[in-house]
């Protein structure tokens, strides 16, 4: 079966036809959809397995990164959002995507709670937006279908506003416990760090990326959307001459995994 | 009645926002200060009820994480609070409006508006109310789209802070004024200048003339219209005659006179720019539109053509930096989405020309400081392109004292798409029949950016008017590309033009002459306030707007569809074959000109140029005697150094199409020669993106400046694997002239010579374009880049960017410029000359030795066709696979590049100075500094020596040592260590230049 991906789209988002080239390279189909559509008629997400929520600047991140867009799927979206997650379907959410679902309370989504904002992502500490690649540690016990497999990943981030704060250090220990925190900035021997650029927003825990209880749910700051051809790759000349050149980019198996869990679980 | 909204921190979390505004204070002005904590204000001048105020700050207003929402007033020792004037865009406030009628699910009134501003609050240090003001007026606010007050803490505990809102209390009435020309000469002089009109007593003549006709007087009577101008149409002459839109400088007739030698020019842009391009044209199939439309087209592929555009916006970013140029990088955006069918954007580039950002001394008035100039620019290019979702693929900047004084020069483009067909039809086409409805489609119209066109077309003066300036708003336009690409491709609309300068008198005008006349209900354009005369609705250069033609029978699914897509389209009236312009305000006359006398009726300039070689001090130093020293003082000067703290602040690869970017290197931290962007997703095929600029050798001689920056451009596409212009690959290049005032007068007693210069570097253009097979597709001309300080007139020197983008079948051939592997091959390609002339050496030696540079007088020349035999033959040795890395030297000559080809690589090399091909005296100062043309720095794998060796063979070329595994830089002549640098402390003497802003 081919899994159905749906793509809001508008507002100054902007990260769609690389996320949607992403899911169509490992075999899903994918619409992009005007958000006011949506809001106009949220039932057409039921047609979907997987719902991906890209980067851009929805609504100018005017008042907060993602925080218009963010109420939008809380109070006119909310009820979809709830049933979409307990039908055991995928969020995936890069960047503005993510910001947009913790402010919505999407994520970190304990107790089944997917509307209560308990995270957050505000300024870098450096105080501005920065384009850098980092490297990022998965946790290996992390429930999250979309970095199976994964250990290392080296990834751009693209942000101003990235740094990850929770409510409470008990919010905190909430996400490690329940191994919810699924990437962390790290050095380049893969630990995490809390120094800058490697950590490159001073998010406490040097969290990149976090999921819901049930791993269907996961949101990230770096993009793997950007990272799907070994040519994306910053210094992939230096790794053609090392004879280290991949063959696909290093965010493709975040897509490939997404799609073979829908293939899996909805034949 | 208005609520005040304060929203903060947490007490207890950093406040980065602030410590950066913290850490400006104390190195912009010297001022101490504890602490800076950051407020946002939301001023909600809408009825809400207690229960509606409550829910926006709680769901709305506050991240309930880490923020509070009017939360006790914290310690403090003064309070500053900055909100916009008037009538500027507050793009914030416009979102919130939105907002809070999603959340309260009702909408609220026209009037109903929410304004922001911004408190910064201080704490410890000594500061008084002087130095609070000082902080107010020199870094927080821009005070011509800015107010503040500035309150201490007692009051502020005492009374509270109020600021009422910032509406506009406009007048409701508007008016038609009548110009009476049937003055005097001096009057008609008076008139122009008065009005901002930029117009020369001959234009002002012209106009007079015309009014006069007796046809036009019988027809404009009909209209109800006297024998004077209305301003409507005064203003519209001016705006379409402008400097800025009508290119007069590069139409004259020029009489130019080099020593005996004399010559009669009648248009530079028509006997060299264009010509050479004409001429190149029936080898080149892939040119597509040229020098017709609002960018240049090119083919890329048989499914795809590519517009491209490079625009200037110096005199806005003059004043207000930011809005300067976030209306720069945005503007520039609506060139290729306003061209033919209109193209989907897809990649962004900038270069500035700024002032010394650590100038000392006094600034003159109106003008800003140069770090304040380079710190706003940056952050409106970089909101307007990452807001835009635009990736930046170039980005540049060179340092000259004289672009602090007379004005900045902030080059922005922009590179589009389309499909070669559309609904059948070649996309680069657009069709504009009588009949056709005139749509603006975007952003509403204000007063902002009134005489954009008349202002950059004059020096900037204590007057220069200050409505010019305004703020972009980036996510307004993209809502509106994301619209009409969506009604392009379901054929909804037939021609497109965007709406920069001269507002919609522009852009109808231009479509009118395509169909022969137009008729506009002015009254219908969307205002953001009331207010505004008919004039100003037509000129206003409110940005993200754009003008279509809609066949009148797709005009119902036109509209429905910007509805659905939240885009504001107007029909405003529709073009006709009239040979009118004709434009009415609630059913009367107030502009009736023939299309015509509108278009071509202002009078060719008549200008002399004569040209003589300046001479400038040669001058006379010992070499130093510790190059090593040399070679880190010039790898931190300013036009050298890495300017990577900026740089990253530029999404470079939204899109994920991004192949070689901007920065390369172990540490990806330094520049790229060129880089490399792909089209389409999964496909191999590359557009490569690179540029000459040089100012420098102007100072010289602008020939050689021309050729060295199109020699320039054009080897750094060589350099990262690409080919030089043939049939088969296209190759193209835009040219961006940024001038001073060539005309001779009072004003500008050297207009003779300025003019030469400018003719000198037109026939470069011409000479090297013809000979390099490059055809110029598009271009733009700003020529008063002046100011008058204290009566002087100061000048920019003469500044030419040339843009080119080309293609590159397989972009996994490509090629970076850092050293790969130890045990590699140095080699040279080119010759080196004693070329010291412009360099950054000669202005290093001066500005040690006298404190101001030298120029010299033996800038670098090209020699083309020796040039084009060694390209051809490096983009085959690209090609073979036989190269590791290639850089090519540009400012700063062979030193500068070895040290950058290392450090980016992280191993060392092994330098042997006699090896290099050398002309001249031989100094190793020279040898190493010179800026010779046509060069490149390449290592090879020793297994591809001979190979390589071959491929090269009819060039000049050595190999001149090896890539060693050793951090060190080592350059030796006769046995003797002339150069040995630690690359870590290279590449910090390289980074600590501006690694602090």
């Amino acid at each position: 079966m081919v899994p159905k991906v749906v793509i809001p789209v508008g507002y100054g988002l902007n990260c769609e036809d690389e996320t949607a080239y992403a899911f169509e390279m490992v075999g899903a189909s994918v619409d992009k959809i005007f958000i006011k559509d949506i809001t106009e008629k949220p039932s057409v997400l039921e047609d979907y397995h997987i719902l991906a929520l890209v980067g851009g600047f929805s609504f100018g991140d005017h008042i907060a990164a993602g925080k218009v867009l963010a109420n939008i799927y809380k109070f006119k979206l909310g009820d979809e959002v709830q049933r979409f997650i307990e039908a055991g379907k995928l969020i995936f959410g890069e960047c503005n995507g993510f910001q947009i679902l913790v402010k919505a309370g999407i994520l970190p989504g304990f107790n089944g709670d997917y509307r209560t904002q308990s995270v957050t992502l505000v300024y870098n500490d450096s105080g501005r937006f920065e384009d850098r690649w980092v490297n990022l540690k998965v946790n290996q016990a992390s429930k999250c279908i979309f970095t199976e497999g994964l250990k290392e990943v080296y990834l751009p981030v693209r942000h101003g506003e990235g740094k990850f704060v929770t409510k409470d250090a008990a919010i905190l220990q909430r996400l490690q416990n329940g191994n919810q925190i699924v990437l962390q900035y790290a050095k380049e021997d893969y630990t995490p760090t809390m120094d800058y650029p490697q950590n490159p927003n001073g998010s406490i825990e040097a969290v990149a990326g976090i999921c819901d209880p049930s791993g269907r749910v996961f949101g990230k700051m770096p993009h793997s959307s950007a990272y799907l051809s070994p040519y994306n790759h910053p210094y992939w000349t230096r790794e053609k001459v090392d004879r280290v050149l991949h063959n696909e980019g290093g965010g493709v198996p975040f897509f490939r995994n997404a799609v073979n869990y829908i293939q899996r679980e909805f034949k | 009645m208005y609520h005040r909204v304060i929203v903060e921190l947490k007490s207890g979390l950093v406040d980065a926002v602030g410590a950066g505004k913290r850490r400006d204070i104390e190195a912009f002005l010297g001022l101490k200060v504890d602490e800076v904590r950051i407020r946002r204000v939301y001023t909600i001048d809408a009825k809400l009820n207690m229960e509606e105020l409550d829910r926006v700050r709680r769901e709305l207003l506050v991240d309930p994480v880490v923020e509070e929402g009017d939360a006790p007033l914290p310690r403090f020792v003064w309070l500053i609070e900055v909100g916009f004037r008037p009538g500027v865009t507050d793009n914030v406030g416009r979102t919130a409006k939105t907002a809070i009628e999603d959340l309260l699910n009702r909408q609220l009134r026209e009037e109903e508006r929410i304004y922001t501003s911004t408190q910064y609050l201080l704490s410890g240090g000594y500061l008084e109310f002087k130095d609070c003001e000082r902080i107010a007026r020199e870094l927080l606010a821009n005070e011509l789209l800015e107010r503040w007050i500035i309150v201490n803490y007692e009051e502020v505990k005492r009374k509270g802070v109020d600021v009422p809102p910032p509406i506009i209390k406009g007048s409701q009435e508007t008016v038609v004024k009548e110009y009476n020309l049937d003055v005097r000469d001096e009057e008609l002089i008076k008139i122009s200048s008065e009005g901002v009109l930029a117009l020369d007593l001959n234009e002002m003549k012209a106009i007079k003339d015309y009014f006069k006709r007796t046809s036009v007087v019988t027809e404009r009577k009909k209209m109800s219209l006297g024998a004077n101008p209305t301003d409507v149409e005064l203003e519209t002459l001016a705006q379409t005659w402008s400097e800025h839109c009508k290119h007069k400088i590069f139409h004259a007739l020029i009489h130019y006179r080099d020593g005996e030698e004399d010559e009669i020019i009648n248009s530079l842009f028509r006997n060299y720019i264009k010509k050479s391009t004409s001429e190149l044209s029936e080898r080149l199939p892939w040119l597509v539109s040229v020098f017709s439309d609002n960018s240049g087209v090119i083919s890329f592929n048989n499914k795809l053509n590519v517009a491209a555009k490079v625009e200037t916006h110096n005199a806005p970013s003059a004043l207000e930096p930011y809005g300067g140029a976030i209306t720069g990088i945005v503007g520039v955006n609506r060139d290729p989405m306003g061209t033919g069918m209109g193209a989907k954007l897809f990649f962004n580039v900038f270069a500035y020309c700024l002032g010394d950002p650590f100038y000392r001394g006094k600034v003159p008035a109106k003008l800003l400081h140069p770090r304040r100039v380079r710190d706003g620019v940056h952050r409106g290019v970089i909101d307007g392109g990452n807001q835009s979702g635009i990736p930046l693929v170039r980005g540049r900047e060179i340092f000259d004292r004289r672009y602090g004084e007379a004005k900045p020069l902030v080059y922005c483009g922009t590179f589009g798409a389309m499909p070669k067909m559309i609904g059948g039809k070649p996309s680069y086409l657009k069709e504009i029949e009588a009949g056709d409805l005139i749509v603006m489609v975007g952003g509403r119209i204000g007063k902002d950016g009134i005489h954009g066109a008349t202002f950059s077309s004059e020096e900037l003066h204590k007057g220069s008017p200050t409505q010019a300036v305004q703020i972009g708003d980036p996510i307004t336009q993209k809502k509106t590309s994301d619209f009409l690409l969506e009604a392009r491709d379901k054929l909804l609309y037939k021609s497109i033009t965007d709406n920069g300068a001269g507002g919609l008198a522009s852009s109808i005008g231009e479509m009118a002459a395509e169909c022969g006349g137009c008729e506009v209900d002015l009254e219908k354009a969307p205002l953001k306030y009331q207010g505004l005369n008919p004039w100003e609705i037509l000129l206003s250069e409110a940005q993200e707007r754009m003008t279509v033609g809609v066949d009148p029978s797709k005009i119902k699914l036109f509209l429905e569809l910007a509805d659905k897509r939240d885009v504001e389209a107007t029909v405003l009236g529709k073009f006709t074959d009239s040979g009118k312009f004709y434009i009415k305000y609630h059913s009367k006359t107030v502009a009736y000109l023939d299309l015509d006398f509108l278009h071509e009726g202002v009078p060719q300039k008549k200008l002399q140029a004569i040209w003589k070689q300046p001479f400038n001090e040669e001058p006379e130093f010992e070499q130093p005697k510790n190059l090593t020293g040399t070679l880190n003082e010039m790898l931190a000067m300013l036009s050298i150094c890495s300017t990577e703290k900026k740089l990253r602040q530029y999404d470079q690869e939204v899109k994920g199409l991004s192949m070689i970017k901007p920065l390369v290197g172990k540490d990806c931290d330094v520049p790229s020669d060129a880089t490399i962007s792909l089209l389409e997703y999964g496909s191999v095929e590359g557009l490569v993106f690179a540029e000459g600029l040089n100012p420098n050798y102007s100072d010289v001689d602008t020939y050689k400046m021309t050729a060295s920056v199109i020699d320039e451009a054009i080897r750094r596409v060589i350099a990262v694997g690409g080919c030089m212009p043939s049939a088969a690959t296209p190759f193209a290049a835009l040219d961006n002239f940024c001038w001073c005032d060539p005309e001779q007068s009072d004003k500008t007693p050297d207009g003779y010579y300025k003019l030469a210069q400018l003719v000198r570097a037109c026939k470069a253009l011409y000479d090297y374009s013809k000979a390099f097979n490059l055809p110029f597709i598009s271009g733009k001309d700003s020529m008063k880049n002046d100011s008058i300080v204290e009566g002087v007139k100061v000048s920019v020197p003469p500044t030419l960017m040339v843009t080119v983008l080309s293609k590159i079948d397989d972009v996994s051939k490509a090629v970076t410029m850092d050293v790969k592997r130890p045990g590699d091959l140095v080699y040279i390609v080119g010759e080196t000359f004693d070329e010291l002339g412009g360099s950054e050496y000669y202005k290093l030696v001066g500005e040690k030795t006298r404190g101001r540079g030298y120029i010299g007088n033996k800038a670098p020349a090209v020699n083309a066709r020796k040039a084009k035999a060694t390209y051809k033959r490096m983009s085959k040795a690209t090609g073979l696979g036989l190269v590791n890395s290639a850089h090519t030297p540009v400012k700063g000559g062979l030193a500068i590049a070895l040290a950058q080809s290392a450090f980016a690589g992280g191993y060392g090399m092994d330098i042997n100075l006699e090896k290099i091909p050398y002309q001249g005296i031989g100094r190793e100062d020279t040898i190493l500094f010179s800026e010779s043309n046509s060069r490149f720095i390449v290592t090879v794998p020793k297994e591809k020596k001979n190979e390589f060796e071959e491929t090269m063979q009819g060039s000049v070329f050595a190999q001149i040592g090896f890539v060693v595994a050793e951090p060190v830089l080592r350059i030796s002549r006769g046995g003797y260590q002339i150069v040995q640098a630690d690359l870590g402390a290279l590449k910090r003497a390289w980074k600590a230049t501006l690694e602090a802003i």
